[in-house]
């Protein structure tokens, strides 16, 4: 009887074993990292919309505030955008005859909503909520990147579960003061920076801010940072014990 | 392996992967600003029926929620709004945020937006002149509630308390434009000055604003 394996069978059997090795965990790796990615998270990736909204003229060059559009960040869970009518306080005086503009004054017109596409959302079993992070003093950029660089927006962060968590977990990283006046709340800090660097540019923002309209603001592991983090958790009285619960978000 | 344990690896199997689905991800429930395949403009939100009075309110106080009474403006603040520190700070604080862009954060009709292209026959209002300076407050409010010229409504955008909280904030702006060096509390200026210039500078203050006085007449 002639033998079953031919010699090649030897090869042919290390080579499944390698593979099997090495194959399983590229292939656990190659999931875990295509669903981090840009590709999935859409992380960076702008995305057309309707009417070339740019932030960077209307917050870095007009020093237009974040509330006139977004008006109930700071009272709702949703910040709001802006109403046709919002758009058309300026835009009935000014580049009035802009093609760019034309849905704008279309929606107008008609009475009928402009559709934008959605940038930020969150699975809706969340439950996220605008005004208790800008109650606690977080600046816009910490999770939508760096608005005022924006010529078309963007995703700034991925807004998956772990990346909510680094903060939920440790807000001392990420708290900081921002004053211009003597008892300015957390709420107003958050919107300093926006006008700061209109007035001032970029170079002249106090250091974190200045990582923040850059963009690459992610945290700060520096000692004096986290005690100024922690006192500032005293101050606003964040419950950090529960911070990370389930609930918090999943309600 | 016999027909069971199959069965069961392939139960077990479908178990896990029923696990696989989006539903929770998309609900069958609209949220704010969402798309709807059930009204005609596909807007999830939904315009209020005209007259609908949420209950308990009902607008019938006619000087706080329009800034008039029997059919004049009110030349002073209604009942219900104290006028203190807090209400300025808020109206500065949302005067700066809705008002400054055009009218700027003197209110003098010099924001960005007017030096960015706005055409108008009339420029944009600048509160500092003697007609501004002598309107009822009633008129302020009423402009930021029903918009007045090519200025739209804001309404949609600022409460009734905090209009009232603009208007008072106008008020201050006003007075501080139009101020006279007697105005200023004496121990105000000799912070703000080093002793010795107090004299000079006083002297120096009281000559531009009669230039100014003067300029306006």
């Amino acid at each position: 009887m002639a033998q079953i394996f031919k010699p090649s069978a030897n090869s042919v059997a290390k080579l499944t074993l390698i593979s099997v090795v090495l194959g399983v965990p590229s292939l656990w790796l190659a999931i875990a990292g295509l669903s981090r990615s840009p590709a999935n998270t859409k992380v960076d990736v702008p995305l057309n919309q309707p009417v070339p909204f740019s932030h960077q003229h209307h917050v870095w060059e007009l020093g237009l505030d974040c509330r006139y559009c977004h008006t109930t960040v700071e009272k709702s869970s949703y910040a709001g955008l802006p109403s046709t009518e919002t758009c058309m306080s300026c835009h009935s005086q000014i580049w009035t005859n802009s093609p760019m503009l034309e849905p704008v004054r279309q929606s107008y017109e008609t009475n009928t909503p402009i559709q934008w596409n959605l940038v930020n959302k969150v699975p809706q079993f969340v439950f996220f909520n605008h005004s208790i992070h800008i109650a606690r003093g977080l600046n816009c950029n910490i999770c939508h990147g760096a608005v005022n660089n924006m010529q078309i927006t963007w995703k700034g962060n991925s807004f998956q579960m772990a990346w909510c968590l680094q903060c939920h977990r440790a807000p001392e990283r990420y708290l900081h003061e921002n004053k211009t006046a003597e008892g300015q709340t957390p709420r107003q800090q958050v919107f300093n920076m926006y006008w700061q660097l209109q007035e001032h540019g970029l170079k002249d923002l106090p250091e974190k801010e200045k990582q923040l309209a850059d963009g690459h603001f992610a945290g700060s592991d520096e000692a004096a940072d986290l005690e100024a983090g922690k006192e500032l958790i005293k101050k606003y009285g964040v419950h950090t014990q529960q911070l990370a619960d389930c609930s918090v978000c999943h309600h | 392996m016999n027909k069971q344990q199959k069965l069961a690896i392939l139960g077990f199997g479908a178990l896990i992967l029923s696990g696989c689905n989006t539903d929770m991800w998309r609900q069958p429930k609209q949220e704010p600003l969402d798309e709807s395949e059930f009204f005609a403009d596909h807007a999830a939100n939904r315009p209020l029926v005209p007259g609908t009075i949420p209950r308990g309110h009902l607008r019938e106080d006619d000087a706080f929620f329009a800034g008039a009474a029997n059919g004049k403006w009110l030349d002073g603040f209604p009942d219900g709004v104290k006028v203190d520190k807090a209400l300025l700070l808020r109206g500065q604080e949302r005067f700066n945020i809705y008002c400054s862009p055009c009218h700027g954060r003197l209110g003098d009709g010099q924001g960005m937006i007017a030096h960015r292209g706005f055409s108008l026959k009339r420029p944009v209002g600048n509160i500092h002149t003697d007609r501004l300076r002598k309107m009822p407050v009633g008129h302020f409010y009423d402009v930021i509630t029903n918009g007045y010229g090519a200025m739209f409504s804001y309404a949609a955008r600022v409460e009734p308390q905090d209009r009232w909280g603009i208007v008072a904030y106008i008020r201050a702006l006003q007075l501080s434009q139009y101020a006279a060096p007697q105005d200023v509390p004496a121990e105000e200026v000799s912070k703000a000055l080093p002793a010795g210039d107090l004299g000079a500078a006083k002297q120096e203050t009281a000559q531009a604003d009669s230039n100014t006085r003067l300029a306006q007449k």
